[in-house]
């Protein structure tokens, strides 16, 4: 079983290797659906705990929710869409991970320079007076 | 090599030519594939989609982010989410998002009481979402703290709305699946726009994922 023996797989299916007998095996893949709502419901159940408690360092509550999204996004994609790093989904990989650039630059990019352009600027009633 | 070129077009399982010469780019394997290959290149197109998709909300989120304190004097995230509502919203999303992979399993099988039974729970649990959201917004609008009031509120009603146009454009397409999957069957290119559906839904819950946690909870936790 060389690489080149590869079966590509659409984005969304299940990896080649799941149902390798032809037919597909029930058990397993509702178990991948189920693996995947158990931890979306413990990742979102903790976001939705830290959120409202008052047990942690309070400046650290937005990293630790961001840290969960994202956990829970890639929960979302491995057990749900089926994303996996094998090199069968080799061209799904990659357009995702270049979407992933353009929207890290976006987000990233736009708060970068809006806060400094905010730290830049000369407050509202200043403005205001020398307007006068 | 040459062994293997002999074997890659007698094997029915092969898809496209990969890996079998260099010289011979991706684009020209596709090309030159059968049905399988056209769902794969189907739905590789329907992923290019999504992300650009989710790149439009990138640039919402960002807009968002921008501008939540913009609230001009008036109500701010803490005064206006009530999470105990984003927590059902959230539920039923995910659980909807369950019944939507128990669907597409059902879907391959052929099995009529798993598809339209999973199919149904996942209408049910989106129009559920929708209609919560168009009560808080409702809501929202009624206690003065429209789109119209701060630059904050603009930001608010564009992301979630965006949201929720996509999925009840998604409930319609559920709708249109399930009358293509009775009136002809579970034919290839049904099973292929089924598949891509599994993929339009998922993909929403995984915004949503970004939106419960940016908006609702980081702005509640202000």
């Amino acid at each position: 079983m060389s690489a080149e023996q590869r079966i590509e797989t659409a984005p969304g299916d299940e990896p080649p290797n799941e149902h390798e007998t032809g037919g597909y095996e029930a058990g397993g893949s509702v178990t991948i659906y189920l693996v995947g709502l158990a931890l979306a419901i413990l990742l979102t159940g903790l976001s939705f705990f830290i959120a409202g408690t008052s047990l942690v360092w309070r400046p650290s509550i937005p990293v630790a929710l961001t840290v969960l999204a994202i956990a829970q996004m890639g929960v979302h994609l491995v057990f749900f869409l089926h994303v996996t790093t094998g090199p069968d989904s080799v061209n799904n990989i990659m357009a995702l991970a270049f979407g992933v650039l353009i929207v890290l630059l976006v987000i990233v990019g736009s708060l970068w320079i809006m806060s400094h352009l905010n730290h830049n600027m000369m407050p509202m009633d200043q403005i205001m007076r020398m307007q006068r | 090599m040459t062994a293997y070129q002999g074997t890659a077009d007698t094997d029915p399982n092969r898809v496209g030519n990969h890996g079998r010469s260099p010289d011979h780019s991706a684009l020209t394997d596709h090309a030159g594939g059968g049905l399988t290959a056209k769902r794969v290149v189907a739905t590789y197109g329907f992923w290019i989609f999504l992300l650009s998709d989710i790149i439009m909300f990138a640039a919402f989120f960002a807009t968002y982010a921008v501008l939540v304190g913009e609230t001009a004097g008036g109500p701010s995230g803490k005064d206006l989410f009530d999470l105990h509502n984003v927590a059902l919203e959230t539920g039923l999303l995910l659980v909807s998002s369950f019944a939507c992979g128990i669907a597409s399993i059902g879907a391959q099988r052929q099995n009529n009481t798993w598809f339209y039974g999973a199919m149904s729970v996942t209408f049910l649990l989106g129009a559920g979402f929708v209609a919560l959201e168009l009560r808080e917004f409702i809501g929202l609008v009624a206690q003065g703290a429209g789109p119209t009031r701060s630059a904050f509120l603009s930001a608010f009603f564009t992301l979630v709305g965006c949201h929720g146009l996509h999925v009840t454009a998604g409930l319609l397409w559920l709708l249109t699946t399930m009358a293509q999957v009775f009136a002809k069957g579970y034919r290839p290119d049904i099973l292929r726009r089924m598949l891509c559906f599994s993929l339009f839904w998922h993909a929403l819950d995984i915004i949503w994922v970004g939106v419960f946690t940016v908006v609702y909870l980081m702005g509640a936790g202000q």
